[in-house]
């Protein structure tokens, strides 16, 4: 028994857990090509969901602050980029490859920028005031949520919008019977590459040394001179700025989007922070892509049980590991 | 973190008392006030409009207080409140629809569906109240729209979105005579028939009351104590030897309980259960914003934050359909200002309320901080 651990502990430990549950799900749905596009979709929500997920988890390790307003920026991300593709439709339903991509790093980039920008307004004016006391900090949060939420209705109106997707990455790739939509590959690659460059930044970098050593002991880094608060603003902005250009990347993937898209997934980004352990990257990862794996191969295998299966899957690592799969911080 | 217990200090340690003293009457009193308008509700506003809203401020004070119990008295921030609420709601209206109006249906539907409230309540809290405060918060979160997203797919027994109608016992429908003349007619008594809507109006009063009472026992109680004393510091607490974990999931389930409970009554008076009723995160902000208004860790700061709320709901949109005709011409403004809209001023009012006086209404008067 111990050696079995032992040699799953040098493969990865808690890593191989998605691996297991592909496996699983390749055994049970038994058709390799459904599986490979179950599989692609659910790598890609996932690495939808690690980008709203990873900010929220990295904001809550440093300064212990819960933000549930960061749904908000996950709203405004999805709206801002759905009136930057409108735009530019021109550019966005052109041939040109380039015109393309480059309206659609507009989009992204636009949403990026907003959620930076009210990402500082947001940790200046309303967090800022309530750090340390957990119970004013969810009111507040809630409160702006709510705020924030009615703006977004006030502005944009009640009525879906729909999100036009730049013509390069409509379609699919087929290889044999298998089909690939470009859209899913793309958000994936994206993923991939914030999650590279967390990682990198976290750490290969002295800021991101500071920020782990924040995350691991705040008091003793004040304590060295740094000045923490400063560096929890601008991991507020990113976290903020990555909130939203999940919602980015989420418009272009539901094609429509209403006011309530960031509440809807913010239950999941919950779901994945809890799985994940709060306070750290890999973590967040982790969750994100057990998640969407879960909810791909369950919505496929049993429509009914879809979101209900990600309750569950969060009480099992709740039972096995209550500060989840991999936490940065414990307590 | 009440300002005025702040600014008094040692010297002038008589004034804050003696301003909490009058802050006391002035709440005593108002509780009292609304007490007994919505004791002599049918009589005072017979319109029905006017019943409906008082019938609601009765099953909310319940609520909101048992919500107090989890946030001001513990400390803990549950979001599965209306999961609870809408079980003993569902739970009747579901046997009401399949065995038909009758007292048994009741006993038995809102008998289940308590006790799936109380059940879900022990397996989450003793889950998830071991970690952290913030942890709880996300985990009742993620239960309570699971359990919005299973209410709409099991349409068979729930109705789906459209929600389930159906008949109260027959005593409290309108066609019941409760007093009678020698002609068979109903009687009237200061102009308001004396039929099963006034009986169905006092049901659920009554009800109302008597959680209400209980609940200012069970804070009055050595029970309430701890519970505060695991509020101001947890460890404390713990080092003095009591269970932290049992006493949190202890008050946990007595406040699903009486959700439930809540839900039941709700059930009975509207003879109609959806997920707007009885299930909808807007309810959930409702009983935040009201929890929070009237004061946290007061019970009776439930009465006065519901009232004002329920006031606001009507007044704050006439306003606003006002200042937006006003404005009619001036670009976004119309928009902000539509009627509405009216959550946004109140979700901002809500966070300057958490700001200047996280105690609220009650908790400022009295002078005790609900949270510090």
């Amino acid at each position: 028994m111990s050696d079995w651990r032992h040699t799953i502990d040098r493969f990865g430990g808690v890593m191989l857990l998605p691996v297991a549950l592909a496996a699983l799900a390749f055994v049970a749905i038994a058709q390799p090509s459904t599986w490979v596009t179950l599989t692609v979709a659910g790598l890609a929500m996932g690495m939808m969901i690690f980008l709203m997920a990873s900010g929220l988890s990295l904001i809550f390790g440093l300064m212990d602050v819960l933000n549930f307003g960061h749904a908000a920026f996950v709203t405004f991300g999805a709206f801002i980029a759905a009136s930057v593709l409108a735009a530019l439709a021109a550019w966005v339903q052109g041939d040109s490859a380039l015109l393309n991509i480059v309206a659609l790093l507009a989009a992204v980039a636009a949403a990026a920028t907003f959620g930076a920008a009210s990402g500082w307004f947001f940790e200046r004016v309303i967090v800022r005031p309530v750090y340390r006391d957990h119970l004013r900090q969810i009111l507040i949060t809630i409160g702006a949520l709510i705020v924030a939420e009615q703006i977004v209705l006030a502005v944009w109106g009640g009525a879906p919008v729909a999100v036009p997707r730049p013509a390069i990455l409509e379609g699919s790739l087929v290889f044999g019977d298998i089909s690939v939509e470009i859209y899913r590959l793309f958000a994936f690659l994206l993923g991939l590459a914030v999650y590279v460059g967390l990682h990198l930044t976290l750490n290969r970098t002295r800021i991101g040394l500071l920020i782990r050593a924040g995350v691991e002991n705040r008091e003793m880094v004040e304590a060295l001179g740094y000045r923490i608060d400063r560096l929890f603003i601008g991991v507020f902005m990113a976290g903020s700025a990555l909130a939203a250009m999940g919602g980015a990347m989420w418009a272009g993937y539901q094609g429509l989007i209403t006011g309530a898209v960031g509440s809807e997934l913010m239950i999941l980004v919950f779901i994945v922070v809890i799985i994940g352990g709060l306070g750290s990257i890999e973590g967040s990862l982790l969750g994100a892509v057990l998640v969407g794996l879960m909810a791909n191969y369950v919505a496929f295998l049993f429509p009914k049980l879809s979101l209900a299966s990600n309750m569950l899957l969060m009480m099992a690592v709740l039972l096995w590991r209550p500060y989840g799969l991999k936490p940065a911080v414990k307590g | 973190m009440s300002a005025t217990a702040a600014a008094g200090g040692a010297a002038a340690a008589s004034r804050p008392a003696l301003r909490a003293r009058t802050g006391r009457f002035v709440v005593y009193g108002l509780v009292l006030a609304i007490g007994l308008c919505l004791m002599a509700a049918p009589f005072l506003f017979p319109e029905v409009r006017a019943q409906e809203v008082a019938a609601r401020i009765c099953v909310f004070i319940v609520l909101v207080a048992s919500y107090d119990l989890l946030i001001g008295y513990t400390g803990i921030v549950s979001f599965a409140h209306t999961m609870f609420f809408g079980l003993g709601a569902y739970g009747t209206a579901i046997a009401l629809k399949a065995w038909g109006p009758g007292w048994d249906a009741v006993l038995i539907g809102g008998g289940l569906g308590v006790l799936a409230a109380f059940v879900l309540a022990v397996l989450i809290g003793l889950l998830s109240l071991r970690v952290k405060a913030i942890f709880f918060a996300m985990v009742t979160l993620a239960a309570a729209s699971v359990m919005m997203v299973l209410a709409s797919q099991l349409s068979q027994f729930t109705g789906g979105e459209d929600g389930i109608t159906y008949q109260a016992p027959r005593v409290l429908s309108p066609a019941f005579k409760l007093v009678t003349d020698a002609d068979g007619k109903v009687v009237q008594l200061f102009g308001v028939r004396l039929n099963g809507k006034i009986v169905a109006y006092y049901f659920v009063f009554l009800s109302s009351l008597i959680l209400f009472l209980a609940m200012l026992r069970i804070v009055a109680s050595p029970l309430g104590t701890v519970l505060e004393a695991i509020r101001e510091n947890e460890l404390r607490a713990e080092a003095i030897g009591y269970r932290v974990v049992a006493y949190r999931t202890a008050i946990f389930c007595i406040a699903a309980v009486i959700a439930a409970l809540a839900g039941i009554v709700r059930a009975v008076w509207l003879k109609y259960t959806g997920p707007e009723v009885a299930l909808s995160f807007a309810i959930m902000i409702d009983i935040l914003l009201m929890v929070v208004i009237g004061g946290m860790g007061t019970i009776i700061g439930a009465v006065i934050g519901v009232v004002v709320m329920s006031l606001a709901q009507f007044y704050l949109k006439d306003l606003m359909q006002v200042a937006a005709d006003a404005t009619a011409g001036v670009p976004l403004l119309p928009d902000l200002l539509d009627p509405d809209r009216w959550l946004l001023w109140l979700g901002l009012l809500f966070i300057l309320l958490v700001y200047f006086f996280p105690a609220g209404i009650a908790g400022t008067l009295m002078g005790k901080g609900g949270h510090r």
